[in-house]
């Protein structure tokens, strides 16, 4: 099936192509083709992205338990998202339905540094410049070092925030980069007294500023609510895992999904059967799939996920800075959903304010510091791991042979569960804000501001020097290049 | 979150192990710590971030290292000073913007930085760094060596 302006539907020979490659300020290698008439009217519009695809056999034929270590090889920015929903599957595989309390706290208190210091970079460093200057701004300024420069004071409290959510992610791992304190059936590692008290003696500070920082985006919004409220804005279900009782749990619960006007279609749903509830489409110009919710199929079931999905799917958050804030969002937003695309950043700050109140209880709760650190039962052969990773839904699947090695690996990383709708966002802001107009580079950046709002990770870490411009090249119906722009 | 003075040279690498040449910048730091210099910090991490320019913090001199597909056989070194050039094109930043948030967050110049590019040609996942760019890499760490035990020249004007 195809979405309106998914596909042109006059004769492609009649148009012109733009095209936005990369796509700035994303993870990864991000195209959007634009077909525009002569008079400048929007035809066609589709984000291209090139992911995972290789991923899956890169796991297949290695022994299980190197499974959560190599997965982070998979992603330079989320790797330990990676690590903990590879670590859940093949806790399955080793038998190991409980972990023991410590494994428990010592991975929540991983993953949670990692939201923590993933939603810093993205607000602080990667949406902010848009939201403080201007979509439109001078684009020299609008990154990160101008905000330094402007804002010195937001700039420094965002880098120390991640400081503090890596150094979550050092202590509990083990190491800086490539940590191994998650393994199938537990932990290796616990915190020591002098661990947990350097982490706690900064966790109030990191709520005070996470606390600062959803006031900053909250009065955004509400200063402009026209743009705010309208901007890529487009009705969707929304999708997400929350506890038994319901409230925001980023680390374990059950799968639940809500319709565009908040009614719930699906409630604790055991993720084990994930592949019966959703279901992929593949397009053939791009090799990124589109999942959707089987019982709707793809026209109706395509949902979202991520902050703005969680933040309004669970009933409550259960840390009580951020559940007020939670409920500010939602008595904003109304009797129904906020749909809006630029609410993913007002509730992605929520989401790292219930990250530091998190992280804090997790380091007075003692059994942080215990020494059962593994559990094991009956072997299986199957298991499936999901966790709510900084950008949405990862869903880890794998089925291992008696031999010890991965026979079959399957994952559904969180920007794939929001492909249709970021492609949703850019035909909304392309029909509204280009269609019929010059481009220039501040309209262009309005397409890529849709974009960001999703955090799009696409596991890219090569990132050699000099290998990431922005290019926008005007292509005639011909194919001939009638300008190129270049932003080194 | 520390209060240790930290060694008075950092050499920072970064990129992913298992993407061919990439891994360089890594393995450039294994070696590198293994040789236990005197005075001397090795950090790695998968992508150079904003939040490194905390690690820069009391040092004397820093020196990146990175594998490029953009110099010569078989590495360039080149000196790194603050610039707010535009490279956020993705979650990573440059070695120059990393100065540039030291200088606003600090508010001091930036220890005087070194770029040590390594020339690698292929970033496949789950591929191994090619001989080529391993033999690149052998001469840049005894080039290395001798720049961390070399005395740096004095500033001008010193």
């Amino acid at each position: 099936m195809s979405f309106q302006l998914e596909t042109a539907t006059v004769a492609s020979d009649t148009l012109r192509r733009v095209a936005i490659d990369p796509v700035s300020r994303v993870e990864g290698h991000g195209k959007v083709t634009i077909l525009l008439d002569e008079d400048n009217k929007v035809h066609q519009v589709r984000l291209h992205i090139v992911e995972f695809r290789g991923f899956e056999r890169f796991i297949q034929g290695r022994p299980y338990w190197e499974v959560p270590v190599m997965v982070q090889r998979l992603c330079g920015i989320c790797p330990v998202s990676h690590h903990l929903a590879a670590s859940k599957a093949l806790d399955l595989i080793v038998g190991a339905t409980t972990l023991t309390p410590t494994a428990d706290r010592m991975r929540r208190l991983m993953h949670y540094g990692q939201i923590l210091q993933s939603h810093a970079l993205h607000f602080f460093h990667l949406s902010s410049p848009d939201l403080l200057f201007g979509f439109e701004s001078e684009p020299g300024r609008r990154n990160i070092v101008g905000v330094a420069e402007q804002f010195p004071d937001i700039a420094r409290k965002g880098i120390l925030l991640r400081k503090y959510g890596q150094e979550v992610i050092r202590l509990t791992a083990g190491k800086r980069v490539h940590g191994t304190g998650a393994v199938p059936g537990g932990v290796n590692r616990s915190l020591s007294g002098a661990e947990r008290q350097l982490l706690l003696r900064d966790a109030y500070q990191m709520i005070a500023w996470s606390r600062e920082a959803v006031e900053i985006v909250r009065r955004i919004h509400e200063q402009d609510p026209t743009l705010y409220d309208s901007f890529g804005s487009f009705e969707s279900n929304f999708m997400g895992m929350v506890a038994p009782d319901g409230s925001l749990d980023l680390y374990d619960g059950a799968l639940r999904a809500r319709d565009a006007d908040g009614r719930i279609l699906f409630d604790q749903v055991d993720y084990q059967t994930y592949d019966s509830l959703i279901m992929e489409e593949v397009k053939p110009w791009t090799y990124m799939k589109f999942p959707y919710l089987a019982a709707l199929g793809p026209e109706r079931g395509w949902y979202r996920v991520g902050p703005l999905a969680r933040v309004q799917n669970c009933d409550s958050i259960p840390t009580p800075f951020a559940d007020h804030e939670r409920r500010t969002l939602l008595a904003y937003a109304g009797e129904r959903p906020m749909h809006a695309t630029l609410g993913y950043h007002w509730a992605r700050m929520i989401e790292m304010l219930f990250a530091a109140e998190t992280i804090k209880d997790l380091l007075h709760d003692d059994d942080i510091e215990g020494d059962e650190l593994m559990v094991s039962g009956a072997r299986r052969r199957e298991g499936v791991g999901v966790i709510e990773a900084p950008r949405g839904t990862l869903f880890h699947h794998y089925q291992v042979g008696d031999d010890d090695l991965v026979t079959m690996a399957n994952l559904i990383v969180s920007t794939t569960n929001n492909n249709q709708a970021m492609n949703a966002a850019v035909r909304e802001v392309a029909r509204r804000y280009l269609d019929g107009r010059e481009l220039t580079e501040g309209l262009l950046n309005h397409i890529e501001v849709a974009i960001r709002a999703y955090d799009p990770c696409l596991s890219c870490a090569t990132h050699a020097l000099g290998r990431m411009p922005l290019e926008v090249r005007l292509v005639d119906a011909a194919g001939e290049e009638l300008d190129r722009r270049c932003r080194q | 979150m520390s209060i240790r003075t930290p060694p008075p040279i950092l050499v920072f690498g970064w990129g992913n192990p298992s993407r061919g040449d990439d891994a360089l910048g890594p393995l450039f730091i294994d070696a590198l710590a293994g040789r236990a210099l005197p005075g001397v910090e090795c950090l790695t991490d998968f992508q150079l971030q904003v939040e490194h320019a905390l690690d820069l913090r009391d040092r004397q001199r820093v020196l990146f290292v990175d594998a490029s597909v953009d110099v010569g056989h078989p590495f360039e070194v080149s000196t790194v000073l603050p610039a707010r050039d535009t490279s956020f094109t993705t979650h990573a930043v440059s070695p120059q913007v990393v100065l540039s948030v030291f200088e606003d967050l600090e508010r001091c110049p930036p220890p005087p930085s070194t770029l040590l590019a390594i020339r690698g040609e292929q970033w496949a996942l789950g591929t191994e760094p090619s001989p080529q760019a391993m033999a690149r890499l052998a001469a840049a760490l005894d080039w290395a060596q001798a720049w961390c035990t070399t005395s740096p020249p004095a500033p001008e004007g010193g």
